[in-house]
């Protein structure tokens, strides 16, 4: 073994702008103290502690976590319990949700019948027509969240109209985007969703400003981070609301910011949103359940309990990267809202992490390996 | 105990704890089913290649592919056969020998130079190249009294790995 061991030179090269994963793995997978002394069969045999990943991987990873609904306990029945709960069920199915959805409507017929004749007729005053329509649409959101009787504590200093501000929010459902819209009337980034949904998105959401992705185009980052600044920009425009998770999240933790939303030029404020499970579940688990039967679940409950903290803006500090100020406004929202930071990318969800992750523990392990080789 | 839905009966937790050898209490087996539910997303009995991958600690593995051989479509009782392995209360021998079954993936009794060649491919990646992997494996092999040519078996990696302190150690979460 004459030639001392090369290693050859990555061809994928470590991705700089990703915070380290193993600062956030549990303290298992790292290797406990860098292991030295010549290098021996049996080192090369004992694969021992990637094998303990793998399984402990298997048994309970932080990824699934921060998808899975905890479905409330069941009650134990006894002789009154069980009669108040049917009558609990009654009241809720049979007197609360007409209700919700008299109101509702009654809602969707003020709305229409104002913001139809606010968006045509005041073609010409722009001004006038954008601050009816801003009303128009905190009104119908007000309409929406009393629908499920929400119960909504806001904390902090209103959001104000000011240029050259993005607000951020962690993402537990869609009504998210409602609760904070009664308040102001946020221009927000959402995916186009199908059906009626997207029909409200392209009609109601257009007149306060939004811009569209799709998750499953690549070149569209680069799009809608023009589309993002040129919104910052402008005077007249909406205060524009990002969660930047990119997906719904179960509300115990958060899944890791992209960087688009904090590499704007612009300050940055903080809204955290934490719900109380005591009645609904609010997560929008959206493999398991459509919308509108989530929302349906929402109607027939008691009540969406839930409390918002709009926090103290935040400026990029020199010498940070996008990454890190994102990774910090993470750490200010999970820790007002008690939440858990994973480092883990929303979207894989949807697809399969990058091989960097693997290459990364290969080239350490081929290191480690080739220096031990050396030592006598 | 067919459909991952129904629910574990004493009768069914006492079985695979027998089936496991007493490595895992009856607590965490219950614990180690939902997690089985959680993953057998499709509710056929097994978990999939592909459900194994939608968990992004374990693809990123370097070892997924290797372990996927083995528990691909494994009932529960066999995951939690797998599993426990990594149990506090396995012995060492079930340790090398878990570690032997993922060396032998033709399951002949016997790991050739090739499948501790392929191992090592697994952890070193295209950073190292071939010719330095078959090098440094030669190289370990002879300075213990091996060649390229020769098979172990499991009495050789129960004398290799018996004396170092192995830990191999998972904890079930019990709620």
């Amino acid at each position: 073994m004459g030639d001392p061991g090369k290693l050859n030179s990555s061809s994928s090269e470590l991705d700089l702008d990703r915070p380290n994963l193993e600062d956030y793995l549990p303290s298992g997978t790292s290797i406990q103290q860098e292991p030295h002394g010549k290098l021996r069969l049996r080192d090369l045999l004992d694969i021992s502690p990637t094998l303990t990943e793998a399984a402990g991987a298997i048994i309970d990873d932080s990824f699934t976590r921060c998808f899975k609904s905890n479905p409330p306990e069941p009650w134990n029945w006894n002789v009154y319990l069980f009669p108040l709960w049917c009558f609990g069920v009654v009241v809720r199915y049979f007197i609360l949700f007409p209700a919700r959805v008299l109101v509702l409507t009654i809602g969707w017929i003020i709305f229409l019948s104002s913001f139809i004749p606010v968006h045509f007729l005041l073609k010409g005053h722009d001004k006038l027509r954008k601050n009816l329509e801003r009303l128009l649409v905190e009104l119908i959101c007000s309409f929406f969240v009393a629908s499920w009787t929400g119960v909504v504590k806001y904390h902090g200093p209103r959001p104000s109209m000011r240029p050259k501000q993005v607000f951020v929010a962690n993402h537990t459902s869609m009504i998210d985007f409602i609760i904070l819209e009664q308040m102001t009337a946020f221009a927000v980034i959402m995916q186009k969703h199908p059906g009626w949904v997207g029909l409200l998105q392209s009609t109601i959401l257009e007149s306060v400003g939004c811009i569209w992705f799709n998750r499953s185009e690549a070149k569209d980052r680069e799009i809608v981070t023009k589309k993002l600044r040129d919104h910052v920009l402008g005077a007249d425009n909406n205060p524009l609301l990002i969660f930047p998770e990119g997906t719904c999240v179960n509300n115990h933790y958060t899944v890791m910011f992209k960087k688009g939303a904090f590499e704007l030029g612009c300050s940055v404020c903080p809204v955290a949103i934490k719900y109380n499970k005591i009645f609904v579940d609010a997560f929008w688990n959206s493999k398991k359940q459509s919308f509108t039967v989530h929302l349906l679940q929402l109607m027939t409950s008691w009540a969406v309990v839930c409390d918002v903290w709009y926090l103290e803006p935040q400026n990029i500090r020199p010498g940070e990267t996008a990454i890190e100020f994102a990774e910090r406004v993470r750490d200010i929202i999970s820790v007002r809202a008690g939440l858990k930071m994973v480092p883990w990318d929303g979207f894989l969800k949807y697809s399969r992490p990058s091989p960097k992750h693997r290459e990364q523990r290969q080239q350490n392990f081929a290191e480690t390996m080739l220096r031990r080789l050396e030592e006598k | 105990m067919g459909n991952t839905s129904s629910m574990l009966t004493q009768y069914d937790i006492e079985e695979v704890q027998e089936h496991c050898n007493n490595t895992f209490s009856q607590q965490e087996i219950v614990s180690l089913y939902q997690r089985f539910c959680q993953l057998d997303r499709s509710g056929g009995g097994f978990i999939s290649a592909d459900e194994f991958l939608s968990v992004p600690e374990f693809a990123v593995n370097p070892l997924s592919q290797r372990l996927l051989k083995i528990l691909d479509g494994l009932n529960f009782k066999e995951f939690v056969l797998f599993l426990s392995a990594f149990s506090s209360r396995a012995s060492l021998q079930q340790k090398i020998e878990f570690i032997f079954k993922v060396y032998d993936s033709d399951g002949n009794g016997k790991v050739a130079f090739s499948d501790m060649l392929d191992v090592l491919r697994d952890l070193t990646g295209q950073f190292i190249s071939e010719q330095q992997r078959e090098q440094v494996l030669t190289h370990v092999l002879e300075e213990s009294g091996y060649t390229r040519d020769s098979l172990l078996s499991i009495s050789d990696f129960v004398k290799t790995l018996g004396n170092s302190d192995l830990k191999m150690e998972v904890e079930v979460p019990v709620d």
